[in-house]
């Protein structure tokens, strides 16, 4: 068994150290989430519309066409929520007033200096080599967050458009799900959204939650404001299904990576390889609806955790574009492959670190960051080019596969010595928007 | 969300003289003028190349945003660069897969470039060129290049010999520049890994030229045109914006928060205002000259009380939040009891850079039952206001505050 230590993030005020931990089974007083003190509790709740199309006529877009939504998503109701709850003094500190900077260089990777995050908590340990753990009442999860913690809960509404209700009472049959604050933010208006809270589903990732996170980020409808997932044994410390999210307005280096195009499904999802980034990883793009990009991402995802292959998510772009990383970098720790200089760091490399925003504890590092060492940081969370291969070669098969089912005809091959000209003769040969491209006919052309 | 057409009209006619458009639309190339003073930065000037080259109308692209051009097979990573760009106020050169109206596809050569004033270096306009890049042109060479082995030298030499089989003469100049561009894709590493480089659309030197001239020709009459209103613009920043004006990107951002709020700059002597928002102004009656620069007292009149004054001076001093209830007056003297929400606004590097005050009138405040509550709404301004100072002050350029 492959075990890490490390100082667990504090994502909420009722997080008490896990031995302390006294099960409560009713009426805790402390008015959480729990079924104990959730009946009757007034939430406000944002329905959103469910999109069939992405919207636009090029695909590019996700925005309401004839109505304006009720309230603003991002604008109005999560960053007004959220600074509510920083006057309230929810936060362990202020983050507005730690120190952020682009690094020069051409990347422009960027580094904060956070020395609140991991104050006053004792390193635990974490199993690493496991990224299917079944979900442990007795641990910390977020049913035992205060109800103060929570912004709103964030559901699709099933028949009509965008609704808002600012007291709607909890329907114990319906498992809420719900966006609540970080209580250590690592940029403004970091949240945690946790899908169906109350059916307490372990950290892993299924289809119906996965098109939850995609829609939050198409309601944000904002560049900046992206959402991410770690999986166990990829620095997610809380086996409680949540996708995490804030606001940072700058590209992140992956988003500015080049990539190239590996396949196009049936259903119009381009799936392509980051290229000339430290971190190896897929880019999932395109799709005739919101639902076949979601339901890729999450195909391929259920593939890595059942094959135990620890990744990580971000969902950018307004829930447009997806990047797929698997990482290995717990796995070094455990193993003692990852040098003591990188460790000493103390910098855990999840999600947003892969994407380039790189949250760093010590202000020397802070002062010393540089390109060259988020680089090499990131080059020992990457797989090896060749265990990357093999990675991808697994989750293709099953994705064909999927793809297959659904449809009728033959599924789509990578093209791999695809040149540029093909693409764009074929963009030429096409004159009718949009351009959903099969695989096969990738493979007349 | 349509524009009103009179603020799109504004945005030349205040800068330039009333024969600009002619002039502009004597120009064979093809390009778009934008403003990112303007939510949405829309596009306020079309030239009739460009209208032919993509087959829309004058008026279906005037108002909207550049992206109106993009479509499923434009690279998103180019796009985030381009955004890049417009946020920090620079000049950018990429190659990009635009869309007709009919919905066909083609490549451009992208060439866009900022324009100043020259007073006070705030930005007025971008100028985009886009030249197509032709199909038999592009064949000899275009497409891929494939390097195997990860060195340097190799790359440089195999792009050297393929872009030197199209060209008609090669300037030694061009050769180094091609260098940078591939040292700048180079990964800071010695740990990279031989990858194939996907350039389905490089534009040859044919192509940059003619857009660098297109920009010079089209900044020109710009220029030209500007000295007549005597609102000079230039194509480099020539001055640094002055001490307590905000810096523009942070005042397009600012321009999108529909609420009453002003930011007041206590790094400055007796904290002026340093910016006011529209609604801000409609709540007060007066205009924008008349605040700028000056520090909130005038608000004040005889009925106001002297402890709630005290109460925000208190706060300001130590850098904390606070809500009260204040008698303010309007330009007409006429008062109203406004409910006053003041936080201070760090910057990038955690120091105060501003405070923040949205106002909100007393009698104004209807809770709408499908809405959010007013003191939300007013929240939110404070935390939009955060997000916009905090973002654009961690790059260089824009590190004022």
């Amino acid at each position: 068994m492959l075990r890490i230590k490390r100082v667990p993030t504090v994502v909420s005020n009722y997080q008490e150290d896990e031995t302390e931990n006294v099960s409560r089974s009713t009426g805790c007083g402390r008015n959480c989430l729990n079924k104990c003190c959730i009946e009757g509790a007034k939430i406000p709740l944002y329905a959103f519309k469910k999109l069939n199309k992405i919207s636009g006529s090029k695909g590019l877009c996700c925005e309401y066409e004839n109505s304006v939504p009720p309230v603003a998503f991002l604008d109005s109701l999560l960053l007004g929520e959220w600074e509510d709850r920083m006057q309230r003094g929810l936060f362990r500190y202020d983050v507005t007033a730690c120190e952020t900077k682009v690094i020069p260089g051409k990347y422009g990777f960027i580094a904060q200096l956070n020395e609140g995050r991991h104050l006053k908590k004792r390193p635990t340990e974490f199993r690493v080599d496991k990224v299917l753990q079944p979900f442990d009442g007795n641990k910390f999860n977020f049913t035992k967050v205060g109800q103060e913690e929570v912004l709103f809960r964030f559901e699709a509404n099933e028949n009509g458009n965008t609704q808002f209700i600012p007291n709607d009472a909890i329907d114990l049959e319906n498992s809420p799900s719900v966006v609540a604050i970080n209580v250590s933010p690592i940029e403004y208006g970091h949240v945690l959204l946790i899908p169906r809270i109350l059916d307490c589903l372990p950290q892993r990732i299924d289809r119906e939650s996965f098109l939850l996170a995609l829609h939050m980020a198409t309601e944000a409808g904002n560049t900046y404001f992206r959402l991410g997932y770690n999986s166990l044994g990829a620095f997610a410390t809380i086996n409680h299904l949540h996708f995490q999210a804030y606001y940072l307005g700058v590209p992140f280096p992956i988003e500015k990576a080049p990539t190239k195009k590996i396949m196009t499904l049936k259903d119009g999802v381009i799936i392509s390889e980051l290229l000339k980034y430290p971190v190896r990883g897929l880019v999932f793009e395109g799709g005739n609806t919101l639902q076949s990009l979601s339901n890729s991402v999450s195909d391929a995802c259920i593939c890595l955790q059942e094959n135990n292959i620890p990744y990580n998510i971000l969902i950018a772009d307004c829930g447009q574009r997806i990047f797929l990383l698997p990482q290995c970098y717990a796995e070094k720790q455990a193993l003692g492959e990852v040098s003591a200089e990188l460790l000493d760091t103390q910098v855990n490399p999840a999600v947003w670190e892969i994407s380039g925003h790189m949250v760093l504890k010590r202000k020397k590092d802070y002062e010393e960051a540089s390109e060259e060492n988020a680089w090499r940081l990131l080059a020992v969370v990457s797989l090896s080019e060749e265990r990357f291969q093999e990675v991808c070669a697994l989750i293709f098969e099953v994705i064909d596969t999927v793809d297959a089912e659904n449809t009728e005809g033959s599924s789509s091959m990578p093209e791999e010595h695809d040149d540029g000209c093909l693409k764009e003769v074929e963009a030429r040969n096409n004159t009718t928007r949009p351009l959903p491209m099969t695989g096969t006919k990738e493979c007349l052309v | 969300m349509e524009l009103p057409l009179g603020l799109i009209e504004q945005s030349l006619n205040s800068r330039y003289s009333l024969w600009v458009r002619e002039a502009l639309n004597d120009l064979s190339d093809n390009f778009t003028i934008t403003d990112p003073c303007i939510a949405g930065h829309p596009i306020v000037f079309v030239s009739p190349g460009f209208l032919k080259m993509t087959g829309y109308t004058k008026e279906e692209v005037i108002g909207k945003n550049g992206k109106m051009f993009q479509g499923p097979e434009t690279s998103r990573s180019s796009v985030m660069l381009i955004r890049e760009a417009v946020r920090e106020e620079k000049e950018i050169q990429i190659n990009l897969l635009n869309y007709r109206k009919d919905g066909t596809p083609f490549w451009v050569f992208f060439q866009m470039t900022p324009v100043f004033s020259k007073e006070d270096g705030q930005i007025i306009h971008f100028v985009g060129v886009q030249v197509p890049i032709l199909k038999n042109s592009r064949k000899s060479r275009c497409g891929f290049v494939r390097i195997q082995g990860d060195s340097h030298e190799n790359e440089f030499r195999a792009c050297k010999s393929f872009l030197g089989s199209c060209r008609r003469e090669l300037m030694s100049d061009s050769i180094s520049e091609l260098d940078c561009t591939l040292n700048r894709d180079s990964q800071p590493d010695s740990n990279s890994r031989g990858v194939e480089i996907e350039e389905p659309c490089e534009a040859c030197d044919d192509e940059k030229q003619r857009a660098a001239i297109a920009i010079s020709n089209i900044l020109f009459v710009l220029t030209h045109h500007s000295e007549v209103t005597g609102g000079l613009v230039c194509e480099r920043r020539c001055s640094l914006p002055r001490v307590g004006i905000l810096c523009s990107s942070l005042n397009t951002s600012l321009n999108r928060i529909k609420q009453s709020f002003v930011l007041t700059d206590p790094n400055l002597p007796d904290m002026p205002i340093v910016y006011a928002s529209d609604e801000f102004l409609k709540l007060t009656g007066y205009t924008r000259c008349e605040v700028l620069g000056r520090n909130c007292r005038f608000l004040s009149g005889i009925d106001t009380d002297s402890s709630t004054l005290f109460k925000i001076k208190e706060s300001l001093q130590s850098e904390q939040a606070c809500t009260v209830r204040i008698l303010n007056y309007r330009k007409n003297k006429s008062s109203f009891w406004n409910d006053l929400h003041v936080s201070p606004v760090h910057n990038a590097s955690g120091k105060l850079a501003y405070f923040v005050g949205v106002q909100m009138d007393a009698d104004d405040k209807k809770q709408d039952e499908h809405g959010l509550n007013p003191k939300t709404k007013q929240l939110s301004t404070v935390g939009a206001v955060k997000v916009a100072v905090r973002s654009l002050s961690m790059t260089v350029g824009c590190s004022q505050g």
